[in-house]
């Protein structure tokens, strides 16, 4: 028997959007206030979920067609390689570098190092969140 | 508040153990996220509670928290996340292929 | 700063990364852990020759300055232990790409292979207690994947009860660590060291010994917490029970030795003679266990746990001469023990049985083989010339000097019950009846025996050219006895 989830299927449609929006948002907030990859990561991660629980499992794969274990490979090389950059200069694996820079239409922004590595552990979290949930989930029992 | 915690901390331990002593492999893995809960709150509490001012962003305040017990906690905390996944996926294979959950029929056979 | 000590750490780790970008290209995966494992293998050398020539090297990851960042050390120590490592790592790898199925190299075989490595050479190569903490993680999580690799039904049941295990003793580091931090406020293992010195707090750090010992006891299979280990390594591949066989456990072993030869140096009247206490029930029980077995790789697996008892023995008398011994006998038991294990896999690959009561006379179609496995087996029950030889006569010796003659007289029964499991396995595998049967005495050899021989090799070499090898161990121990050195070198004093 098919079943129609009018109202689980409307409402996810907003509050995935919403947490997946909120899940950005965390992501940057936390350079200096709670926040960051991790957590931006799982809650972004959570957003994906709730589109997989409410509409069907294949459906979300055909939409989006994204391999997790890439994801996570990707997420690694990024966080290494930002640990690397710094042999370039000379100094010890993993330094940070931090500097003010202007930039068009949003003015003077500071971005440091830390940025692309907090981008890295947003991968892999996400990655191994949903690649955990979706192993035990495309089981057929 | 120290005290507090440290008899909260022997709470969540005993029950871990209980948990992991139980016949199901489910509860198992529910106990060793209880303990490494425990252990967590541990490491939180016997690094000292004190209160100050974050740490790294001013220099007015006298006290200061110390930031590296939490530092620590969140790697440890990122790394019991991923061995729980894992002991789930583990777990539920384990499952699908024995057809039990029970650790006594888990136990391997005499002659192996 | 010297920046070449991340070269064991990251390079294992990006690569393995990289590999995981290459889930079908077999051949691709293949060529490109082969190159990084023996690159690893040259820079492992080079490492170890730098600090032999210009001491102590470190590298401030983040130029954070120790104690407040993590540092990573290379003394001699960690230095041979990454050598030696590595050589296991190629080994293993070359093993491997005979042995390993197709199904299994599918599943991210080799990046986790990577992955071991990298946390195998960073918890020998770091200086922070919590950094050792996130190696072993690394190192164990890998293990855990490879373990359970192939997902037999018998692996499954096993490796769940492997995983639990190490997760509980891992969740106990975290409380040592909490203990640590908690009387020291520090977690660099130098600067612990220097206050550890001051304390002057007996009761506290006893207890803190006994956990650590503890853990790492539980890890390196030490006397009553052994008993997780043979089943759980009779599951994987040979080539993954030979590397596990090599490596896992002596990392346990090498954290034990790290921190009770820094750190928690103030009672060796109580925590060394524990540890001796220990050394001798491991040697003895685990030596039991393998003469109770019929089975090529349970035996092996159990005398890995004897074999641990042996270097916990050297710590546990604590005298330059005892701790050099440890440490040839580690280097012997590094390079030995996964030669047994493959040739257990090449007679698994020829037999399709491990059983040894369902084998025999595998000497008439493959004689090298036989003597092969020969040489391999009586060195590691200590027949002289060979490498196993000369480490245990350092450490009955030292035993001696130091009148316990009760530990000596049990290591001397346990190499003499050695030596009766591995006659027990050559005599019913190679002598006797033959039972191959058409097909299996036509098995290529060659590409199984290829990896094995630079073992056998070195175990030759180890035994031959004792002298001055021991008298490196020797400098080894040396270094390790006088923590000053590494206080200094770490904090910059």
């Amino acid at each position: 028997m098919k079943t129609n989830y009018v109202m689980l299927h409307t409402i996810t449609r907003i509050v995935a959007l919403i947490v997946l929006s909120f899940s950005v948002y965390l992501f940057f907030a936390g350079h200096y206030t709670p926040g960051g990859g991790f957590i931006g990561g799982l809650m972004f991660a959570c957003g994906l979920l709730l589109l997989y629980l409410s509409f069907d499992l294949n459906k979300i794969t055909t939409v989006l067609p994204i391999d997790f274990e890439k994801v996570i490979a990707i997420g690694l090389l990024i966080g290494i390689g930002t640990g690397l950059n710094s042999l370039l200069f000379g100094d010890p694996f993993l330094t940070m570098y931090f500097d003010y820079y202007d930039v068009w239409l949003l003015g003077e922004v500071g971005l440091t190092t830390t940025t692309p590595f907090a981008i890295a552990i947003f991968l892999v979290v996400v990655g191994v969140a949903l690649l955990t949930i979706l192993t035990i989930a495309g089981d057929e029992a | 508040m120290e005290l507090l915690m440290i008899i909260l901390i022997g709470i969540i331990f005993s029950v871990s153990t209980y948990l992991m002593l139980t016949n199901s492999l489910l509860r198992v893995i529910f106990g060793i996220v209880m303990l490494s809960h425990g252990a967590h709150l541990l490491l939180l509490t016997l690094s000292g509670f004190n209160d100050g001012a974050p740490p790294l962003l001013g220099e007015e305040a006298s006290v200061y928290m110390d930031p590296l017990p939490q530092a620590l906690i969140l790697t440890a905390i990122v790394i019991s996340f991923g061995v729980t996944a894992f002991l789930l996926v583990l777990g539920y294979r384990t499952y699908r292929a024995h057809e039990t959950d029970k650790m006594d029929q888990l136990r391997g056979n005499a002659d192996e | 700063m010297n920046n070449l000590l991340l070269v064991p750490v990251v390079a294992p780790f990006l690569i393995g990364t990289i590999l995981i970008l290459f889930k079908n290209h077999h051949r691709t995966q293949r060529v490109i852990s082969a190159v990084t494992a023996i690159i690893m293998l040259v820079f492992a050398f080079y490492i170890t020759y730098e600090v032999y020539v210009n001491g102590i090297q470190t590298v401030e990851l983040g130029t954070w300055v120790p104690p407040f960042g993590i540092v990573l050390v290379a003394d001699l120590f960690a230095s041979l232990m990454v050598i030696l490592s590595s050589i296991v790592g190629v080994v293993c790898l070359f093993f491997a790409f005979q042995t390993i199925s197709p199904e299994r190299e599918k599943f991210f075989f080799y990046p986790f292979y990577m992955f071991l490595l990298a946390g195998v050479h960073g918890a020998f190569l770091t200086g922070d207690l919590f950094n050792l903490f996130v190696f072993f993680e690394v190192m164990l999580i890998a293990s855990y994947i490879l373990i359970v690799h192939g997902g037999t039904k018998y692996q499954l049941r096993e490796s769940f009860k492997y995983v639990v295990i190490n997760v509980f003793a891992s969740i106990f580091f975290i409380v040592g660590i909490a203990y640590i931090y908690g009387i020291t406020g520090t977690l660099n293992m130098a600067q612990i060291a220097e206050r550890v010195g001051e304390l002057e707090q007996t009761g506290v750090l006893n207890a803190i010994a006994v956990l650590f010992l503890l853990v790492f006891g539980m890890k390196g299979a030490l006397f009553p917490l052994y008993f997780w280990l043979p089943n759980s390594y009779f599951g994987p591949p040979s080539a993954i029970a030979a590397l596990f066989g090599g490596l896992l456990t002596k990392v346990g072993i090498y954290a034990i030795i790290r921190t009770f030869t820094l750190i928690f140096t103030h009672d060796p009247g109580f925590t060394h003679n524990l540890i001796l206490f220990l050394a001798g029930g491991t040697m003895f029980f685990g030596v039991l266990g393998a003469v109770a077995q019929f089975d090529f790789k349970r035996i092996l697996s159990y005398h890995i746990i004897s074999q641990v008892g042996y270097m916990a023995l050297g710590l546990g008398l604590y005298s330059q001469l005892a701790i050099a011994g440890a440490i040839y006998y580690i280097a012997h038991h590094i390079i030995v023990k996964p030669a047994l294990f493959l040739f257990c896999g090449a007679t698994e690959k020829i037999t399709g049985t491990t059983d040894l009561k369902k084998m025999s006379g595998l000497l008439k179609t493959y004689p090298v083989l036989g003597w092969l496995f020969l040489v391999t087996a009586i060195s590691l029950a200590g027949i002289p010339p060979l490498s196993g030889f000369f480490s245990k006569f350092a450490l009955i010796l030292d035993g001696i000097d130091q009148g316990r003659y009760f530990i000596v007289f049990i290591s001397l029964l346990v190499g003499i019950l050695t030596l009766f499991s591995m006659m027990k396995i050559f005599i019913y595998v190679f002598w006797g009846e033959e039972s191959l049967k058409g097909e299996q005495r036509r098995q290529p050899l060659m590409p199984l025996l290829m990896p094995i021989l630079p073992l056998v090799a070195l175990t030759v070499i180890l035994g031959f050219g004792a002298e001055p090898i021991f008298s490196f161990s020797m400098d080894v121990a040396n270094e390790l006895l006088e923590p000053a050195n590494y206080i200094n070198a770490v904090l910059k004093e």
